[in-house]
């Protein structure tokens, strides 16, 4: 069959199973946009507003499907616009595959209008990228792509396709063949050695602790892991990805690590003898003061990227393997325990944070995110696919709405993308077309990628956006007020009316200013079959609470104080 | 230095097979460049198989852990394998020099002569004023003919940077062949 470049490319998406992809035509795309046309019927086009929000759709459909998610984008700006949603794919191990026109082969390096340099410029936040100078390669490079970014630790691949070889002509037969790739072969298992060495550790532990991360649903290993903590009564700490891996209700959970995580679980960590590690990869918001972390406890560490082991903390076991299958070996040889007086211990801590509880305050009145994100939490059954932003409702919704299920709490965890929120809960609502999505974003974060409520509207997407909105670009500001004497540059936020504007983009919208109105707000925005838009009006000046300062150790807190007791200063 | 490594003390020798494909130089530096890792030399050359490049690079082990940049060189797709060649692995390395040194006058010739024939070097090139010598061996022996010359006014001078092997059967190599593509016209070529 013989075929352009153009088709080519169209023919190998339907063979890797894309039903969608997020994309900007331009000068150097278009020979593909015009194939595409044919494809239509098979793949949807979603026509975004900015390729930063096509690269974050495509991620936010990989988050919350486990498949590859597909943005596509012209030469020179429209692909070094993808670069953040790439960059931030590349931090949370996120499996994208993003499409690139470039300039005719014969104008590269020319300084052709509309050229750059996407393979160099984006060598740093992709897994692998490639240019594709003869159309003869193209299926291959395509197979390829999609074979890196959705298997080892997944990540994000970039095509880079010269408008010429979009147009070339050649028969086309598409690589039946398993992909041979002679310096990518992701490891699978332990070998013996390493799993009786763990096995040796975890019988002698007194006070375990489990850290899960992302890499536990990523691998499939969210049932081993339970089974994991159930035989050895293993109380499990999830990581901001990891969190909903295992269930947060699950008995053996006691929370999440880290900055903001919760003070029962940081305590555990600075007091156990040893943590097991899996699918995380230790990072500075989650340890503190490396020196000071965990200091007597052993560790293992599994993880299938090699690089992470023994990288920021240094581990008696480590072990470069697939999650799911490691598990399974240990399985049958774990041995019960109980752990009584541990498990009792993290519970004595977990009593103490319930009194600091925000929630058992008296607001006087004003309206709190923390309520916001627990009635959200509360109406919607604790079993809607929240999409946060970044920033201090990132973090609040990390701590008031827990989530049961695998991959429903999607959020920019590694590289903190603001603007990541509206246009990754629009990917992942047409990755899960029947759940409920709600993207929980801030004042701040919103405005950076606010153009694609015009996308939702076009699509006429079934999001629920919630606007967090304080007028302040909170986390910021509390850090200005911790560590820079309230001084607060640059942090207090002007907004437009955002009922207004979701007018202007013909998107239904409500203002709630007290709790009162939340139940009616989520009745309200579960009653319109398309986008909604929800502002919720909230305390200017909350902070959030504990916190861990930046390089301290991690059991050194900020806490809430106590009702009744002195408010920190 | 032991007797059977020719690495200095305090550095550690990488040796990694890749894909000769465009680029994939670049890769690696781009990776030493965003992980802060320092390199005291890189060479990249041709193997005995036309597909396969071999890359030495020479690090710093006191600030940087040698198998932290082999894991994360493995990471790289165009990267085959990766050998750390340190103090327990016996292995030889080589660095080559090309000197100029100004020899004019019988004094300065029979000088610089002299030295030569006391090392495996060679005169390359002689003109009126000066000449190129060429010799090879470890980074130290080549270290200390350079400085043997210097007092004769060097006027020009590189080093190509380590290369190194494992000794005896200890054998760094890939099975790895190249998919071919069938053209259209039946001709084949390598894949991207």
């Amino acid at each position: 069959m013989q075929l352009t470049g153009a088709e080519i490319i169209m023919e190998c998406l339907l063979r890797e199973n894309v039903d969608v992809m997020f994309g900007y035509p331009g000068g150097a795309i278009l020979p593909t946009y015009d194939a595409m046309t044919k494809y239509l019927d098979r793949i949807h086009h979603v026509l975004v507003r900015h390729e930063q929000g096509a690269s974050h759709m495509a991620d936010g459909y990989a988050r919350a499907t486990g498949k590859v998610g597909v943005c596509i984008a012209t030469s020179g700006p429209g692909a070094t616009n993808l670069i953040t949603g790439l960059a931030t794919a590349m931090m949370d191990s996120s499996p994208v595959v993003a499409i690139t026109g470039q300039v005719a082969t014969s104008a590269i390096g020319s300084d052709a209008f509309q050229e750059t340099d996407v393979t160099g410029a984006t060598l740093p936040v992709t897994k692998h990228n490639y240019l594709v100078t003869d159309v003869e390669e193209l299926a291959y490079a395509i197979k390829e792509a999609f074979h890196i970014a959705r298997s080892g630790r997944p990540g994000p691949v970039l095509i880079d396709v010269p408008k010429d070889v979009q147009n070339a002509v050649t028969e086309f037969v598409y690589p039946e063949e398993d992909i041979h790739l002679p310096g990518y072969q992701p490891p699978t298992a332990a070998i013996e050695e390493q799993i009786v060495d763990a096995l040796s550790l975890i019988q002698q532990a007194e006070r375990p602790v489990i850290l899960a991360g992302h890499g536990i649903t990523l691998s499939g290993a969210n049932n081993e892991l339970r089974e994991l903590a159930e035989i050895a009564n293993i109380p499990i700490a999830q990581t901001l990805l990891g969190k909903g891996c295992v269930p947060e209700e699950h008995p053996m959970v006691i929370g999440w690590m880290g900055m903001h995580g919760d003070a029962a679980v940081n305590h555990a960590i600075q007091e156990s003898d040893l943590l097991i590690a899996l699918g995380m990869r230790f990072d500075d918001r989650v340890t503190g003061n490396l020196k000071t972390y965990s200091q007597h406890s052993k560790k293992i560490h599994i993880d299938i990227d090699p690089s992470e082991l023994n990288k920021n903390v240094p581990v008696d076991v480590a072990i470069a393997g697939d999650l799911k299958t490691v598990l399974r070996q240990w399985l049958p040889r774990v041995k019960q325990k109980s752990h009584a007086n541990w498990l009792n211990r993290i519970r004595d801590w977990q009593e103490d944070s319930n009194e600091r509880d925000i929630l058992q305050h008296d607001s006087h009145g004003k309206l709190l995110t923390a309520q916001v994100i627990n009635d959200l939490w509360k109406f919607t059954d604790g079993n809607a696919i929240t999409v946060s932003d970044v920033g201090q409702h990132q973090m609040l919704e990390a701590q008031y709405y827990p989530h049961q299920r695998p991959a429903t709490m999607l959020t920019s965890g590694g590289l903190g993308t603001m603007g990541f929120g509206l246009p990754a809960a629009i990917g992942a609502k047409f990755g899960k077309p029947d759940e409920e999505v709600w993207a929980v974003v801030g004042d701040g974060g919103v405005q950076m990628t606010i153009c694609e409520l015009a996308t939702a509207r076009q699509e006429n997407i079934n999001i629920n956006i919630a606007i967090i909105n304080n007028s302040f670009l909170g986390m910021v500001r509390q850090w200005q007020e911790l560590f820079y004497d309230k001084r607060y540059n640059a942090t207090p936020m002007f907004s437009p009316d955002f009922c207004k504007l979701a007018e202007a983009y013909s998107i239904p919208s409500m203002r709630v200013t007290s709790r009162e109105q939340i139940q009616e707000s989520v009745d309200f925005a579960r009653s319109i079959d398309g986008p909604v838009l929800i502002e919720y009006v909230v305390e200017k000046e909350e902070m959030v609470y504990p916190m861990v300062a930046s390089g301290a150790d991690l059991d050194d807190m900020k806490r809430r104080p106590k009702p009744g007791e002195e408010a920190y200063s | 230095m032991t007797p059977h490594t020719q690495t200095r003390e305090g550095k550690t020798t990488i040796v990694a097979l890749v894909e000769n494909k465009p680029g994939v130089l670049n890769r690696v530096a781009s990776l030493f460049r965003r992980r802060a890792f320092n390199v005291d030399s890189l060479t990249v050359g041709r193997t005995h198989k036309e597909h396969i490049s071999r890359m030495t690079i020479v690090v710093d082990s006191a600030t940087i852990s040698p198998y932290k940049i082999k894991a994360n060189l493995e990471k790289l797709v165009n990267v085959i394998n990766v050998q750390v060649l340190n103090e327990t692995i016996p292995h030889v390395s080589r660095d080559l020099v090309l000197v100029k040194v100004r020899a004019d006058g019988a004094e300065r010739s029979n000088g610089v002569t002299s030295i030569c024939e006391r090392y495996p070097a060679k005169i390359i090139d002689i003109g009126p004023d000066v000449a190129i010598i060429e010799m090879s061996g470890t980074e130290e022996f080549v270290e200390k003919f350079v400085n043997e010359l210097r007092p004769y006014e060097i006027v020009e001078m590189v080093r190509t940077g380590l290369v190194s092997m494992g000794r005896g059967t200890r054998i760094q190599d890939t099975d790895y062949q190249p998919v071919n593509v069938k053209n259209a016209n039946g001709t084949h070529k390598t894949t991207v």
